[in-house]
């Protein structure tokens, strides 16, 4: 097995889904508690990676950071080389690709709280950050748990954007899933049965995970 | 300007219902105001427009020196300044939180010591301790309205707002608790607004009481007033009642109470923790009348009195009868014809025991 692509593909799922809770949780509670006649269009650009090829979302993002785009440029001149076919190039695309399997749980947890007990906590003199952290959150614990993991799997498994933007860089931007594609087309089938193994028994555990913690009855208080 | 809560606002919602009220009342003595009506009427949209949680489409508000809302010049204070103590009908509580952590989530401005004070302060004052620790699903209904009261005074609110704070619970509860919440808002002596749309709560806890119908108040004044002297046949119909005097417990004998009300015997159910200063609350369609005076029947209450006036209500006939004391009754038009009921006619009035009901008075002591 090629451990040098393992490790790349876990450090780079495992970056996606923190800041996919970073960038997450602000676009969920915005899509969730907003009232907003357009708000529509916004969940329907999130939600495009779902349905989107990866190579045509991989072609906008690889356009995108590119030397001729304006981040593209800035970036570059602020850190001295293209983001195309580098391992943070590669992160950005991870986290638009997996951007539905982190917001989508997160929104539909902070759907599941009462918008009574949110106006309870304003009347009391607690701001809508305050709320959100005291309230919000620790209520919907098993969502965004959820969308953490479930933004990490989906990384471990991404094929298209990463050969579209990444590349093919040893230690660099080849991931699992490049790798067995690799030696496929080298005919070494030995070689990509283990590693299709590996990975297919880590996103089984993963969403073995998910799913037993979302469990109504092993709910962490009492339901009524 | 003296001191005082003013709401005038309007707010539509769609083209189905409309809201469109005027309310005054004032802060300094504290007072509780009912807000009285039907479902539907618009109480909990008054409510929620005070607390800040919906904006009205038109108007003002402002409490005191304050101003919490004006469409005109487009201010909408948010709850979160208002200080205000909000008591929604589900209660609301944390279930991710403990009875203490509850009552604390708003005391977020005092110092941790401060804070563990107010909280087993107001725990003790509410009877909750023992419950310290207990998350909201725990709890007995009962036990819950009173964590929820706790986190609503918690922080001292300048004003309480209560939206039917009773009627989540059984009767036997409610009835139990009606007691406390009344001697709690006397002894914390914050003005408060309490949405009801139960009469002997109305008669229990208001000073002052809003009749609403369809999003307007129909009818502004006492309780006992209201009750007693409905403006017109919409505000008869809301508030149902149409007797409600002030009588005083004599005995109570298995469970059967004798009032006395403006020198008159009557017989009532006696009702758990209430007395001996009362309410004697009759409505008008539990009155029977007979003329001149009637024979033994199984009501318990007969009383002797003059038809005093006679007014049209569609198909039935309001009788308004003067027994010792104003008491109103309803009887259908051909009852008025079979009886001949007239102006001067002596008449006996006969209810049962049950019909008439005791509702404790604002002013009584406590009794346990």
């Amino acid at each position: 097995m090629n451990w040098i692509a393992i490790g790349v593909t876990f450090k780079l799922a495992a970056l996606t889904a923190m800041a996919l809770v970073v960038i997450g949780l602000p676009i969920a509670y915005w899509v969730s508690f907003l009232r907003w006649r357009w708000k529509f269009l916004i969940e329907s650009v999130v939600a495009l990676p779902l349905v989107l090829p990866p190579t045509v979302l991989g072609f906008y993002i690889l356009v995108a950071i590119g030397p001729h785009s304006p981040i593209g440029r800035l970036y570059t001149d602020l850190v001295g080389h293209p983001l195309p076919f580098t391992f943070e190039g590669l992160l950005i695309a991870s986290v638009l690709y997996s951007l539905p399997f982190a917001v989508q749980p997160f929104a539909a947890a902070f759907d599941q709280v009462d918008h009574r007990l949110i106006e309870a906590s304003w009347t009391l003199g607690v701001s809508r950050f305050g709320t959100f952290f005291r309230l919000i959150l620790p209520m919907s614990v098993a969502g965004v748990v959820t969308g953490f993991v479930l933004s990490f799997a989906h990384t471990l498994g991404e094929f298209g954007v990463v050969l579209m933007v990444g590349g093919n860089i040893e230690g660099v931007t080849r991931t699992v899933s490049i790798d067995i594609y690799d030696e496929v087309q080298a005919l070494n089938y030995a070689g990509a049965a283990k590693t299709a193994l590996f990975l297919l028994a880590v996103s089984y555990l993963i969403l073995l995970a998910v799913y037993a913690m979302n469990r109504k009855v092993w709910a962490v208080w009492p339901q009524k | 300007m003296a001191s005082e809560v003013i709401a005038e606002i309007a707010k539509t919602f769609g083209d189905r219902f409309t809201v469109d009220i005027r309310l005054h009342m004032p802060l300094d003595p504290p007072s509780v105001l009912i807000l009285f009506g039907p479902s539907g009427s618009g109480k909990t949209t008054i409510l929620r427009c005070l607390a800040g949680l919906e904006r009205p489409d038109h108007g003002v508000i402002r409490c005191g020196p304050e101003r919490w809302f004006d469409a005109a010049a487009g201010i909408q204070m948010p709850p979160q300044q208002r200080r205000l103590g909000y008591l929604s009908q589900d209660y609301a509580l944390f279930p991710t939180y403990s009875v203490e952590g509850n009552v604390a989530f708003g005391l977020g401005g005092l110092t941790t010591a401060e804070r563990a004070q107010r909280v087993a302060d107001i725990l003790a004052l509410l009877q909750l301790h023992g419950l310290e620790r207990r998350k909201p699903a725990q709890l007995s209904g009962g036990q819950q309205q009173r964590v929820a009261l706790a986190r609503a005074i918690a922080r001292r609110p300048r004003m309480l707002l209560l939206d039917e704070p009773l009627s989540a619970l059984d009767a036997p509860t409610r009835l139990r608790l009606q007691g406390g919440l009344r001697h709690l808002l006397k002894q914390l002596a914050i003005p408060s607004i309490v949405v009801t749309h139960d009469w002997a709560e109305a008669l229990a806890l208001g000073d002052q009481m809003a009749v609403i119908g369809a999003g307007r108040v129909l009818q502004m004044g006492t309780p006992q007033e209201v009750f007693n002297r409905p403006t017109n046949a919409d505000v008869a119909r809301i508030v149902g009642i149409e007797t409600a005097l002030e009588g005083r417990v004599r005995e109570s004998v298995e469970g059967l109470a004798t009032v006395e009300v403006a020198g008159v015997a009557l017989h009532a159910l006696a009702e758990d923790g209430v007395g001996p200063d009362v309410f004697v609350c009759i409505r008008a369609e539990d009155v029977v009348l007979a003329p001149g005076s009637a024979g033994t029947t199984s009501a318990r209450n007969q009383l002797q009195g003059r038809v005093v006036d006679i007014s049209s209500m569609g198909a039935l006939v309001k009788i308004g009868l003067d027994c010792g004391f104003p008491l109103s009754a309803v009887v259908t038009r051909s009852a008025v014809e079979d009886l001949h009921l007239s102006r001067g006619l002596p008449v006996t009035a006969s209810m049962k025991a049950g019909a008439v009901h005791l509702v404790p008075r604002r002013d009584a002591t406590p009794t346990a």
